[in-house]
């Protein structure tokens, strides 16, 4: 029933703005994957040219052996959920849910035997005869959910589905969506803007940036192991040091920056290193300290307070960093610090 | 609490209401006058009146081209406008600005100019019978009408939700039947109230497209007040007020008066 999904080298354009450029992705059988980025980045255009309301100029698209590049969105069978909710207002909420079966000659007892077992799941069933506009937000949604899943496509696309709920409802939401995807094993298509909500749901992340992918990986790795200044900026390695290596002594490896101060790194946390790199850090893999050290030698600029540490901005040569300090000891502004990077929040970006 | 109104603000409330009901209650007053002319308070009681209209051919004749051009006239602008309207909505962004303006153009030029255009280009030009030329005339006038309201609603109108219905198998020709008409339901209403009402009251563009034995009912008026000035005039728009009162109630009870203000 289920099946796996394959973007193969689209390209789109918007008029003659060229809005996605030769993207390629695989959806596997039952795998959830997402596509995160800032709005304009394409993610969506991905989505409306998978269900069929846009037209690639360039590339294919199959879902398992059947190829849906050219074929009508209303004959693609995939089940759509809205950013909006997109329930029909006139419709009850079991005929919302019905609609797709009526759309496949599903006969009348057994098309609201269907859609009321499905609104049981969703745990909707006693609002079933009301009207869409007598539901809240996270309600509606549901709905949305039901009216997709009923249908039992080969595949699930959701729009931002969760972003016009409030945070609280947004957590619940999207271990319900998890959970009915993992039971269907239904290959699912999740495009959001949201990081955490990206990286808590799916089997995998597609970062993407100006219609291209960045990065398509499971969250672990794109947390851990960003593999360019793109991605790595995206999931919070604000900090990045350009280094050159000068010696290597076995798994130790030690580089200088452009004003001279070495830094060593071990390739045994960090993973091989290339002569020429950039390391990547977190305000939080970047400590701030007086007692000297290898580090950065830095100024110290505006404090702030996170609660659970300090932040300083902080100037290393020509670098603008920002690194955290311990609560025990706030420093004031112009306090020449050492600049430590604790290798378990580094990355090491190759050259690009 | 209670809140002090000022006296002036009652005077000047009655002083509007006078000025917009004043007209309609003389003419009320008059059509039930015995007296052979147009006079108020009237002299006498009488309905003989209201029995001329009837029994004046003219009038008889005038009514029912008058409902034909309101009903087909706005039938055909309703056929027209609504997917005119839809596509316009629908593809506003790809769209240039200028065509949605084109289409309520008939209603900034005035309607006298509309009409002396189609009696020279569609009855003198092409020979088009006068019924029929009667007929485009009053679809034209409407179709801006339609347009206009139609776009209205369908501006609240989300598109996804058509997208959705497509994406659960229904085709688009279909979908716009079973999903997106229905939403629009009260715009389409509200239009066919406003475009029969303004076919109906139409003179300027009938005047120039009327001709031997095809008339609408206010060119009769017209036609029959510049030999009579009897009571009959004023029985005929009383009968005309009450026709579109009787609507406005209809509308009410069954949709509420605010789609049509909408």
């Amino acid at each position: 029933m289920t099946q796996p999904l394959t973007i193969d080298r689209i390209t789109a354009h918007y008029g003659t703005t060229k809005v996605l450029e030769d993207l390629s992705l695989s959806v596997a059988e039952g795998e959830l994957v997402s596509l995160l980025g800032a709005s304009g980045c394409g993610k969506t255009t991905t989505l409306r040219l998978v269900a069929g309301f846009l037209q690639p100029t360039a590339g294919a698209i199959r879902l398992g052996s059947k190829d849906l590049t050219r074929l009508p969105a209303h004959q693609r069978d995939i089940g759509l959920v809205f950013q909006n909710y997109a329930l029909f207002p006139h419709l009850t909420v079991r005929e919302n849910v019905a609609f797709g079966l009526k759309q496949r000659k599903v006969a009348g007892p057994e098309r609201l035997k269907r859609a009321d077992a499905m609104l049981d799941r969703v745990g909707l069933a006693h609002l079933a005869d009301r009207l869409p506009a007598a539901l809240s937000g996270g309600q509606k949604q549901r709905v949305a959910l039901a009216r997709a899943l009923v249908i039992e496509p080969p595949l699930l696309m959701f729009d931002e589905p969760l972003s016009n709920l409030d945070a609280k409802l947004r957590i619940d939401m999207r271990v319900e969506i998890r959970q009915l995807q993992r039971a269907n094993g239904t290959t699912a298509l999740y495009v959001t803007h949201d990081q955490e909500e990206a990286f808590s749901i799916s089997d995998r992340v597609a970062i993407m940036h100006q219609g291209r992918i960045m990065q398509l990986d499971t969250p672990e790795v794109l947390y851990q192991r960003p593999a360019n200044a793109f991605v790595a900026n995206f999931v919070g390695f604000e900090n990045l040091i350009p280094l050159k290596v000068t010696a290597r002594n076995g798994a130790e490896v030690t580089a200088i920056t452009s004003e001279g101060a070495a830094l060593t790194l071990s390739q045994d946390q960090l993973g091989p290193i290339p002569n020429a790199f950039t390391l990547a850090t977190r305000p939080d893999g970047l400590q701030a300290t007086t007692q000297g050290g290898a580090g950065l030698p830095a100024v110290l600029g505006l404090r702030t307070y996170l609660g659970r540490a300090y932040q300083y901005q902080a100037r290393a040569g020509g670098l603008s960093l920002i690194a955290n300090g311990p609560l025990s000891q706030p420093l004031d502004p112009r306090t020449a610090v050492t600049l430590v990077p604790n290798p378990e929040q580094c990355a090491i970006l190759k050259p690009e | 609490m209670t809140t002090r109104i000022h006296p002036l603000l009652i005077l000047f409330t009655l002083v509007v209401y006078v000025f917009l009901l004043g007209p309609l209650i003389i003419i009320f007053g008059a059509s039930l006058s015995d007296t052979t002319y147009l006079t108020f308070p009237p002299q006498g009681l009488s309905f003989r009146w209201f029995q001329n209209i009837w029994d004046i051919s003219a009038f008889r004749r005038t009514i029912v081209t008058s409902l034909q051009m309101a009903f087909l006239g706005t039938g055909i602008a309703l056929v027209i406008g609504i997917p005119a309207a839809y596509a316009l909505n629908r593809y506003r962004v790809a769209l240039p600005a200028w065509l949605s303006t084109l289409f309520v153009l008939p209603i900034l030029v005035p309607e006298i100019v509309i009409g002396f255009s189609l009696l020279r280009s569609v009855t003198v030009q092409a020979g088009v019978p006068v019924w029929y030329a009667l007929l485009i005339g009053h679809t034209l006038l409407v179709i801006p009408y339609v347009i206009r309201v139609v776009s209205a609603s369908l501006a609240s109108f989300d598109f996804s939700i058509e997208e959705a219905a497509i994406s659960l198998g229904s085709p688009p020709a279909k979908t716009f039947f079973t999903i997106v008409l229905p939403n629009i339901r009260s715009g389409v209403i509200a239009a066919f109230i406003l475009s029969f009402i303004t076919s109906i009251n139409d003179v300027s563009v009938s005047l120039f497209l009327t001709g031997p034995g095809v008339s609408t009912l206010p060119i009769q008026l017209l036609a029959h007040m510049e030999q009579f000035f009897d009571p009959t005039i004023a029985s005929v728009s009383v009968v005309l007020m009450l026709l579109t009162i009787l609507v406005m109630i209809i509308v009410e009870r069954t949709l509420g008066l605010a789609i049509v203000a909408k």
